[in-house]
């Protein structure tokens, strides 16, 4: 049988061994793999955003906590509020609360985090403490 | 942590119609759905995170109503994807409606990376009640 080349099905593979790179360097990861909603990492030197897929939750059903490396983000989505009588044909759209934890590569400056909702997306910005950042010590002559 | 929920974290892709070639190097999902109907309206809801209204495509072609979404997502510049659970694309789906949808009653709006499409079933179509009369 013809096999269609995917160069998505590739960059997959990488994408999953630099995951594997990554978290074994760091200890960055999800805590809970698999859970909702997935989630994806990026990273620009101090400066990390985290992304998920949320569709059918309102801004402010979204919670997100921080403490030290670890986000929390937890939220609802709220069933479909159906006229008295309806009937369902199909219902594949999920619905109810979620919880997931995130260990982030680095302290979080909490002064410097925006969550965006944009389309059902979600978008967290984050920046390393000042305190957490590595730190060049000079070396004294004598 | 169980928590009363059915919400699911994967996305299923679009298997590639054999002869056919995308022309956008993205891949394509099919969006999950919910149906249901009230009197003679029928709602369809479809998950279509990061796709806005304009670049939403509903088609109704004889009775099969095709949905297109196309996302406008781009890779946070300068940053690298260091991990990841999901991939970001564009959404495909058809639905065969019943023969009666009235065609120029289709209402779509988008909230919260949901579509709603509402549907109406035409007003010739619709079965009479018939009074039975009691005769005494």
């Amino acid at each position: 049988m013809f096999r269609y080349y995917n160069l998505n099905d590739e960059m997959d593979r990488m994408r999953r061994e630099m995951d594997r790179m990554f978290r074994s360097v760091s200890g960055a990861g999800l805590s809970t793999p698999g859970g909702y909603p997935a989630m994806n990492m990026w990273l620009d030197g101090d400066n990390v955003i985290l992304t998920a897929e949320l569709p059918g939750v309102a801004r402010d059903e979204v919670d997100i906590s921080i403490e030290g490396d670890t986000l929390t983000l937890s939220g609802e989505r709220k069933p479909q509020e159906l006229p008295e009588g309806a009937t369902y044909h199909r219902r594949e759209c999920g619905y109810g609360k979620f919880t997931r934890v995130i260990k982030l590569p680095y302290q979080i400056n909490l002064d410097e985090v925006k969550a965006r909702m944009h389309n059902g997306v979600l978008e967290v910005k984050l920046e390393r403490a000042e305190a957490d950042k590595p730190r060049k010590i000079k070396v004294l002559e004598g | 942590m169980a928590e009363n929920t059915n919400l699911e974290p994967t996305k299923e892709e679009m298997e590639l119609t054999e002869g056919a070639e995308r022309t956008r190097p993205r891949r394509v999902f099919v969006p999950r759905a919910t149906i249901y109907e009230h009197n003679d309206e029928i709602t369809i809801l479809v998950d279509m995170p990061g796709v806005q209204a304009d670049n939403i495509d509903i088609v109704m072609e004889k009775n099969e109503l095709k949905i297109g979404g196309m996302v406008t997502h781009e890779a946070p510049e300068g940053y690298s994807l260091v991990y990841s659970e999901y991939s970001v694309g564009d959404y495909e789906r058809s639905f065969v409606l019943p023969r009666d949808i009235d065609r120029e009653k289709i209402e779509a709006s988008m909230k919260d990376g949901v579509l709603t499409v509402k549907l109406q079933r035409a007003e010739a179509y619709q079965a009479r009640k018939i009074d039975v009369k009691a005769i005494e």
